[in-house]
């Protein structure tokens, strides 16, 4: 359990006094995958360094399983990062180390006899997916490659809790979806906490359970991450929404789909969670007498289930219409008939 | 052949002139790297926002480094005499010219180390200790391998610049190929005798700065 505590940090920059987190707080459950979403300079990457003291908050507290991080220094806090680990955007390998060195290091400094660490590491190796390039230096890998050295090296010491500080960002759409499984199966085998900082919303959207909305050094919101998709509520949340999916709501698209299907009714009907599993459309169409056309459709899957948009065509006569309208909303699908005004 | 282009050569004192500068550039090469690394990890650790960030020690490291970088050899030999003569018991001989191309190029190497270490990805530094590291784990383990190339190449030029000064410091009797070079050769005015002086310090130099590279090449994973 990670709690923190109206944490604020402020940076003197000599001529201004800089608000980089400000009053945030907030609680992590063990086991979950919190994402904190925000634009470049929304104090993220300042309040994850925060949660393992590689900065020291102004006021405020952080508390991590029970022990106050912003409380403790020196060897304590020493020992207390080595049970929360972190990766990083550039990976931040040692060129100098081999794969297997490089991973052995955090096993140096938490003391681990030599014999015991040859065995750990090849675990480590194993578990992301590395065999083979034991010996290779980061120079000789790819970026996901050595984002998976960054990630078995976060993992040598049992860490409760894993910090991710913009781990994909660095790496291609497909390379980033390898790493992203990959953190989704440490976080349902090893039963570890991750907290993710990211700029953008499909990382968000692929694994977090849970996400708060970072702008100007301010959580604007927080939310289970299905929810947060389905109603954003601060005007920065849905501009990352849209990031990823285009929910045709926007007038332009209404009045071109209008354009393009000038007769009947045009449905927009909004699913979540389960009922993106039912065969609706094969029902609605047996029992209704209305012609069905399907315009425009997006189905986006989440940690926490799957949401969708889905556009109909729906013809015949108003009654009908209206009929048809009726038995989706008794079906507790959102269902309206775009208007364009 | 060799005999009638080197007529004037004594190849027994030459020998033992070349053993001579070879000890001190040894010796004080040794020191030089020692003293200098002590001294580049203290002015980038002292700087502000590092780890042991304190203006005083770093501007007071800085100063020493600075004056005594400035100081022309020649001079600081001369300088350094009632030094050397505590910590030797001499002022002649190549013992005593130790003192001098120690605290000569000792902070010469240190402004090397510093660049070497600013050189460091941040980044790295800050896994570290996101990892638990100690300020002396991160020295050893970080600082020092990731920055090893440099360092090589660093003690490389300051070895062969090292040459130079132990030949400066035979002026002045420390011994070696340059006190042959100027009183066998040029106040005796045998040019063979200076040439092939010469010629033996090039292929010292040349031999330091081969092997420099190669380790330098087999140090570097990047």
């Amino acid at each position: 359990m990670i709690e923190l505590k109206k944490v604020t940090k402020k940076f003197d920059t000599g001529k201004a006094i800089l608000t980089a987190v400000d009053e945030v707080e907030f609680s992590i459950s063990d086991g979950e995958i919190f994402g904190i979403i925000g634009y470049s300079g929304a104090g993220k990457s300042t309040l994850i360094r925060l949660l393992n003291g590689l900065e020291k908050p102004t006021s405020g507290t952080v508390e991590i399983n029970g022990q106050m991080i912003t409380a403790i220094k020196g060897g304590e806090l020493r020992k207390a990062r080595q049970k929360v680990s972190m990766i990083f955007q550039h990976f931040n390998l040692l060129w100098s180390r081999t794969v297997k060195e490089n991973i052995e290091f955090p096993l140096e400094i938490a003391g681990v006899a030599k014999s015991q660490r040859g065995k750990r590491v090849q675990e480590l190796i194993e578990l992301v997916g590395l065999a083979g390039r034991e010996n290779a230096y980061p120079s000789e890998l790819s970026g996901g490659q050595k984002q998976r050295v960054g990630i078995a090296r976060a993992l040598a010491n049992d860490p409760e809790v894993l910090l991710c500080d913009e781990a994909t960002s660095a790496l291609d759409p497909e390379t980033t979806d390898a790493i992203l499984d990959l953190l989704v199966d440490i976080n349902k085998r090893l039963g570890l906490t991750i907290v993710l900082i990211t700029h953008e919303m499909h990382v968000i959207r692929k694994i977090c359970h849970r996400v708060a909305v970072m702008e100007g050094g301010r959580v604007v919101e927080l939310g289970d991450v299905l929810n947060v998709f389905q109603s954003p509520q601060a005007e920065i949340t849905k501009r990352f929404v849209a990031q990823v999916a285009d929910s045709g709501d926007s007038q332009e698209t209404i009045k071109n789909l209008r354009e393009l299907y000038p007769t009947g009714e045009l449905v927009k009907l909004v699913f979540l969670g389960e009922q993106t599993e039912k065969p609706l459309l094969t029902k609605l169409i047996r029992s209704h007498s209305v012609d069905v056309n399907i315009v425009q459709g997006n189905i986006s899957h989440t940690q926490r289930g799957a949401y969708g948009t889905l556009i109909l065509q729906l013809k015949g006569s108003p009654a009908e219409i209206e009929e048809a309208l009726a038995f989706l909303r008794a079906e507790d699908i959102q269902a309206e008939v775009m208007q364009n005004d | 052949m060799i005999e009638s282009l080197f007529p004037n050569v004594d190849w027994e004192s030459m020998w033992e002139a070349t053993l001579e500068t070879l000890y001190m550039t040894t010796i004080s090469t040794l020191f030089t790297f020692i003293i200098g690394l002590g001294l580049g990890i203290l002015l980038f650790l002292t700087a502000p926002k590092q780890l042991w960030a304190n203006k005083v020690v770093n501007w007071l490291t800085g100063a020493f480094v600075n004056i005594f970088r400035s100081i022309p050899f020649i001079i600081l030999i001369i300088l350094l005499i009632p030094l050397t003569l505590l910590l030797m018991g001499t002022i002649r001989g190549p013992n005593a010219a130790l003192p001098a191309l120690i605290i000569g190029s000792a902070p010469f190497y240190a402004r090397m180390v510093l660049i070497a270490l600013k050189e460091i990805d941040k980044g790295v530094i800050e896994a570290a200790r996101s990892m638990g590291a100690t300020t002396g784990t991160i020295i050893w383990k970080v600082l020092l391998p990731e920055s090893k190339p440099a360092l090589i190449s660093g003690i490389t030029v300051t070895a062969i610049a090292l040459v130079g000064y132990t030949a400066m410091a035979g002026i002045i009797g420390a011994g070696g190929l340059g006190t042959l070079a100027f009183l066998d050769g040029f106040q005796r005015s045998r040019e063979d005798v200076t040439m092939m002086a010469t010629i033996l310090i090039l292929i010292i130099v040349f031999i330091i700065q081969y092997i420099g590279d190669l380790v330098t090449i087999k140090a570097d994973k990047r």
